[in-house]
């Protein structure tokens, strides 16, 4: 195996074959050799014309999709369109940086790029249309599982690549790059690969469709690249690995893995073997599916264990922050006539919109060479109400220590909140703590169903890790406001505890360190509220919530109106 | 510019494709609303419709393409061109028109002229993506993300089928009767009531399980991904099938009959399910008869009510933001409580 190039390795070449066909590729890493390796190996393969466009965070709707030229506009007199980065770059590589901050909207934009190679604009007096073949390389830098690139992207781009595992590409020259281009039109595939991708995606438990296909393309550009006109097993073999390997959600157990535990499944996939007609293409299938498991890395098992587990409990786990967090931009105010100032932004076009109809009338008395005249009555500015998005933690207590019916109690108070948080169209998360620590039941959502199944799926007893609980609400809350969200942390408790941080049982140590928490949770300025769910108003949960500087109320008062009410008073304001 | 699959080549996602073509039968149903998984087709299955449409009549020169037989429906340029004499008649195509996201104001409801104003100085009317969607389909891909204040325009124009224009100085009025068809993942946010309830029908689009589909799917997209126009060329016999079926399905329209007996039931079934008033229960009907029509049948029976009523209902159960059960299922469930497994 010395010899020959790993999987990994043969991604650049890949791309540089069929760069529209495959989309592209996920390279996920902090910046280092690995990533920049790849970037220098694809750009060398590729023709040296190919437009290589960097795609900024901050890129607004006009740069990207195009718009008006308004100083092309200004000196010609008429409207003149420019192209936007997509349109720029047809035919070539769009490298989206810190793909795993995308916006929704603009992720939207390259997606539709991605799926009709052309970009459609209609924006400020001006609609056109323009070519936009392109592929994406999206640069992730999450860290944290939860950031991560956009799972729309993903679907769409080929090859999920980690680059700090990555070796030097294997390099294919221009030369062979443009062979290999020319020979993949005539490349074949028979139909029992393309059924042997597709069977084997549906046994790694992948739902979406474009991964098949995706590999068919993968399989095709491998064989051009060897200079074979019909894929062979080992160029399916190799797609699989790449585009298939890395989007498992369950790892088939052959029988001679029965030591491996089973991973947990939500419901039985459509079988594979059993069903096939054709015990050849069944073999086919089950070398593929050998080699694809021989690429899934070390560790994914207990990584897929760890995900099924969420997904039970929150139907889609793993892609939570990075996607809701940017959310609204808000709505941009209406636009109106006005001075610019802090709070409202000259709009430049509609002030010339404004003028333009009095450009002959005003020529007409005017000794003004200016191409276009404008007046201070013609300004028009946009309002911008930016609204920060909010998200509510609901931090659980579901030791034993608080009785069944409490429990029961606290639930309706949070179901209560949910509800209203969803009119208010806010985030919601939650978080419980019992037994030896906390743990995130639902990462922030705006999907009330969501929210409503994890409550009801709590269970109760056990210890009181009661700051292992706030430590973690105030690490989520951190996320939630460097992510530019307005975070605020319900806290549903007794104020006893008696797990400690180091989870060793004991009282006096657990309300030490509950209490130090509170008091960090306090430095860090979140707005808080802490209901008091102990039967009588106890003074363990007054003297938590005055360490944290929460608003204290008792739930022995908090009925509907109450709690709501108070969580409105907590809560950041528009 | 690019391509479209055709629509008859489309594997599985039965449902979607009832709705679209229901849909194409009817345009009074009011739209389609195709929300689920990744991947599945649901742009692809709306952007194959306009191949799919037959031609329609429409006045010849009109920005808006008015309808000759429809006086009351004229925009004000056509009614003004009626007095001088008949309406010269011209057939075009049903437009399908995409509005995509970033799609600005001014665009969307039609604005002043630029080119005009500055060039001449004059002050004329640019229609917008509204006016250009008259009489025919209006897609949103990605619907959840698209903007506010285009939402709210487009839950205005949607009901009211005027588009009116009082910006620039200028003051315009004109027809806007669009299908309304929107795609989206639910992943990405929810849609708000109002826009959800100018969607006759609401379909749930799940990625096939099936490895048959699967297979279909994949091999069918490459062959067409590899050589479009001979893909096309391959399909046209069974496209140009389906689109004779969708023009008689439409004449026989008019003439299928709903009894008394499935009024009821539809009425019933409202009930059982706690819809809003009578706009379920219209929608019900029209899809039905929609769907009894492109069967060929003279008569709407049962049997259309209960394969239609997840659609046109799954959308108008939003009373209890916190019932967890599915719409589907409660649907499905009413369905078979009434009317027996």
């Amino acid at each position: 195996m010395s010899e020959a190039p790993s999987p990994a390795q043969m991604v650049a070449a890949l791309l540089a074959v069929d760069p529209q066909g495959l989309g592209g590729v996920v390279l996920r890493g902090m910046p280092g050799p690995g990533r920049d390796g790849f970037l220098a190996a694809l750009r060398d393969a590729l023709p040296e014309e190919t437009p290589w466009r960097r795609l900024p965070l901050s890129i607004s709707d006009s740069r990207l999709l195009g718009g008006m030229d308004l100083s092309a506009t200004l000196r010609a007199g008429r409207p003149i369109s420019e192209r936007g980065l997509l349109a720029e770059a047809d035919g070539g590589i769009v490298i989206a940086a810190m793909a795993e901050r995308l916006t929704p909207l603009t992720t939207a934009q390259l997606c539709a790029a991605l799926d009709r190679g052309m970009v459609v604009a209609a924006r400020e007096g001006i609609g056109v249309e323009h070519a936009a073949n392109i592929a994406v390389v999206a640069l992730d830098e999450g860290i944290e599982e939860g950031e991560i690139a956009p799972s729309a992207l993903r679907d769409r781009l080929a090859f999920l690549v980690e680059t700090d595992r990555l070796a030097t590409p294997s390099a294919a020259t221009r030369d062979e790059v443009l062979m290999a281009r020319l020979r993949l039109a005539h490349v074949e595939i028979s139909d029992d690969a393309i059924a042997a991708l597709a069977a084997t995606s549906l046994v790694l438990g992948i739902d979406s469709l474009r991964a098949p296909l995706l590999a068919v393309r993968a399989a095709r550009a491998q064989a051009a690249l060897a200079g074979r006109d019909v894929v062979s097993e080992e160029d399916i073999s190799l797609a699989g690995a790449l585009v298939l390997a890395p989007r498992a959600t369950r790892i088939p157990q052959s029988e001679h893995e029965e030591a491996e535990p089973p991973p947990p499944e939500p419901e039985t996939p459509p079988e594979n073997s059993d069903k096939q007609p054709d015990p050849a293409q069944g073999q086919m299938e089950d070398r593929v599916l050998e080699a694809i498991k021989a690429a899934i890395p070390a560790g994914l098992l207990a990584m897929l264990q760890a995900a099924a587990l969420r997904n039970q409990r929150a139907k889609t786990g793993g892609k939570a922050g990075a996607w809701q967090k940017s959310g609204k931009r808000g709505r941009p105010g209406s636009t109106r006539r006005g001075e610019p100032g802090p709070k409202a932004r000259l709009n430049l076009i509609e002030t010339l919109r404004t003028a333009a109809p009095w450009q002959p009338l005003r020529r007409a008395e005017s000794a003004s060479l200016a191409a276009v005249l404008v007046r201070p009555e013609d300004f028009m500015v946009t309002r911008f109400r930016q609204r920060q998005e909010r998200t509510t933690i609901f931090v659980v207590d579901a030791s034993g220590s608080l009785a069944a019916n409490r429990l029961a109690e606290a639930k309706g108070a949070v179901e209560l909140l949910l509800a209203e948080c969803y009119v208010r169209r806010d985030q919601v998360a939650m978080i419980a703590f019992r037994g030896k620590g906390a743990e995130i039941l639902l990462p922030p959502t705006r999907s009330l169903v969501r929210a409503k199944r994890a409550l009801r799926q709590l269970p109760g007893g056990g210890g009181t890790p009661l700051a292992a609980g706030i430590a973690s609400s105030a690490a989520l809350a951190e996320q939630i406001a460097r992510k530019g969200g307005a975070p605020a942390i319900v806290l549903l408790t007794d104020g006893s505890a008696n797990i400690a941080r180091d989870t060793s049982p004991g009282r006096i140590q657990a309300g030490l360190d509950a209490m130090e928490e509170a008091r960090g949770l306090r430095g860090a300025g979140r707005c808080s509220l802490v209901v008091d769910t102990s039967q009588r108003p106890a003074v363990a949960a007054q003297n938590l919530a005055d360490a944290m500087g929460a608003v204290y109320l008792p739930m022995p008062y908090a009925d509907a109106t109450g709690l709501s009410r108070a969580v409105q008073s907590v809560l950041p304001k528009d | 510019m690019a391509l479209a699959f055709p629509f008859s080549a489309i594997a599985g996602q039965e449902e979607m494709k009832q709705a679209i073509l229901i849909a194409a039968i009817d345009p009074g149903v009011g739209g389609v609303l195709a929300f689920g998984d990744r991947g599945t087709g649901k742009s692809t299955t709306v952007r194959a419709l306009a191949a799919l449409l037959p031609q329609m009549q429409a006045v010849a020169g009109c920005r808006y393409r008015c309808d000759p037989a429809q006086a009351s429906r004229l925009c004000s340029d056509c009614r003004e061109r009626r007095t001088h004499g008949p309406l010269p008649v011209e057939t075009v195509s049903v437009p399908v028109v995409d509005l995509p996201l970033g799609a600005s104001e001014d665009r969307v409801v039609g604005a002043l002229d630029l080119e005009r104003a500055l060039a001449k100085g004059e002050k004329a009317f640019e229609p917008g993506l509204l006016a250009r969607a008259n009489r025919g389909f209006l897609y949103v891909d990605e619907v959840n993300l698209l903007e506010d204040h285009l939402v709210d325009l487009l839950i205005d124009v949607a009901a009211s089928g005027e588009n009116v224009v009082e910006r620039d100085g200028l003051s315009v009025r004109h027809p806007a009767r669009f299908v309304l068809v929107g795609s989206g993942n639910p992943e990405e946010g929810e849609l708000r009531p109002q826009l959800l309830d100018r969607f006759g029908m609401s379909v749930e689009v799940k990625t096939p399980t099936d490895l048959a589909t699967r297979i279909l799917v994949v091999r069918r997209r490459d062959a067409f991904d590899r050589d479009p126009e001979a893909f096309i060329a391959a399909w046209a016999a069974e496209d140009a099938t389906l689109r004779a079926k969708i023009v008689a399905a439409h004449a026989h329209l008019p003439t299928v009959d709903v009894p008394d007996s499935v009024l009821e039931s539809a009425s019933r079934l409202c009930i059982a399910l706690g819809t809003d008033g009578l706009r379920a229960e219209l929608t019900l009907m029209r899809t039905a008869r929609a769907l009894a029509a492109l069967h060929g049948r003279d008569e709407v029976t049962e049997a259309e009510l209960r394969e239609v009523a997840p659609s046109a209902l799954r959308h108008r159960l939003r009373r209890n933001p916190l019932d967890d059960s599915g719409s589907t299922v409660r649907v499905e469930r009413a369905l078979a409580e009434l009317f027996g497994a």
